[in-house]
């Protein structure tokens, strides 16, 4: 499943975490923006629990190593290197593009 | 000190885990509230044939009565269910429970040494697979984790919590009819996430295991500090007592020999 937006009073929902930006917003207008990969959301009409494996403070992300990781896990892909294992690299190329995909979240946010 | 350094450090770690565990509980508790309509066997209670235990100690002793305790505890529950007829299988984590009942004997169907002071969460997965496959397969009826609750720094208590089957808590979610809708599949979702909570769980008894050992053992040490101090002030005493006897008996007699001179 994509993108998902939630509200208050929102219906209980569980459901499993891709990797991806979380952004938080508050009641007085500020946002906040986190990468959470794997682990579980739950959804109660008053309280959203993340239960993420990995998460992180955007500010956090290391730029060049999400941009390295990506190009790597591309690489591997494209080379199939002698001991390859496709879901992985899938994996590990899903995980650094949902990084960089949680850095320009942050920099829109910023303008 | 380095016990003190140790302990805060352990401390730490086991604040650091408690929200993710806290979290997940109350996750659960929702989840075993709610009405679904596919209920997982982790969710089913059945009649108690046998019980799995997941018994949490440390791999050094030095710590006063910690694991003493937790076994006594432990032995003591194990024979109130062999007179109700109710088997017990049990799962270790610690070398000082693997001991134990390497010589008492008892139904070890997992024994994890070697956790360390940094516990991973992958040295454990093995211990507690073993017993979610054995729950989910019916050979259990129930799961249980037994580890030491930290108090505070001179309180520990063991304390016995169940894992599975799910429990339906108190809270808002209870007493309402409704379910969860599940993205994708209600089955893959419940059965991965009742994983992650028993894992997440047994962790946390480990971390907190850890900080209750190096509470305990600075305790220990600080007792037999104290102790050690005590014999000392009583050795010299009675050092100092002898010494003044046979100096006084010196003296006696260098008076008694010029007297006779």
């Amino acid at each position: 499943m994509g993108e998902l937006g939630i509200l208050p009073n929102h219906t209980p929902l569980l459901t499993g975490i891709a990797p991806g930006p979380v952004r938080l917003q508050f009641e007085d207008g500020e946002d906040d923006v986190f990468f959470a990969s794997g682990g579980f959301l739950e959804i109660q009409p008053g309280v959203v629990t993340v239960l993420a494996d990995t998460a992180l403070h955007a500010d956090d992300i290391d730029e060049a190593a999400a941009q390295g990781a990506k190009e790597q896990a591309q690489r591997d892909i494209a080379e199939h290197a002698a001991d390859f294992d496709y879901s992985r690299a899938m994996s590990q190329l899903a995980e650094a593009t949902a990084r960089e995909r949680t850095l320009a979240e942050l920099r829109k946010r910023r303008r | 000190m380095v016990a003190a350094s140790k302990m805060r450090r352990t401390q730490d770690r086991m604040n650091e885990a408690r929200p993710y565990a806290h979290r997940i509980r109350d996750v659960i508790a929702h989840l075993a509230n709610a009405n679904p309509e596919y209920k997982h066997v982790f969710m089913q209670t059945r009649a108690i044939k046998r019980v799995g235990y997941i018994v949490v100690t440390s791999d050094k002793g030095q710590c006063g009565g910690l694991n003493a305790n937790l076994l006594r505890t432990l032995v003591r529950q194990m024979q109130e269910q062999q007179t109700n007829g109710i088997e017990v299988d049990l799962s270790l984590v610690g070398k000082k429970a693997a001991a134990f009942f390497r010589s008492v004997g008892g139904n070890v169907v997992a024994a994890i040494n070697e956790v360390g002071e940094t516990p991973e969460l992958e040295t454990l997965l093995g211990g507690v697979k073993v017993m979610l496959d054995a729950f989910e397969e019916g050979q259990i009826d129930r799961l249980d984790i037994l580890s030491n609750e930290f108090v505070n720094t001179i309180t520990q208590s063991p304390t016995f919590s169940q894992l599975l089957p799910l429990e339906p808590s108190d809270g808002d979610s209870k007493g309402r009819t409704w379910d969860y809708l599940y993205e994708p599949d209600a089955r893959e979702l419940v059965e991965g996430l009742v994983r992650r909570y028993v894992e997440s769980q047994v962790y946390q008894a480990v971390v907190e295991n850890g900080a209750c050992e190096q509470a305990a053992r600075m305790i220990a040490m600080k007792n037999a500090t104290e102790n050690a101090a005590t014999v000392i002030d009583e050795l010299n005493l009675i050092y100092n007592n002898a010494r003044q006897a046979a100096i006084t008996q010196e003296i006696a007699e260098i008076v008694g020999g010029a007297a006779a001179v």
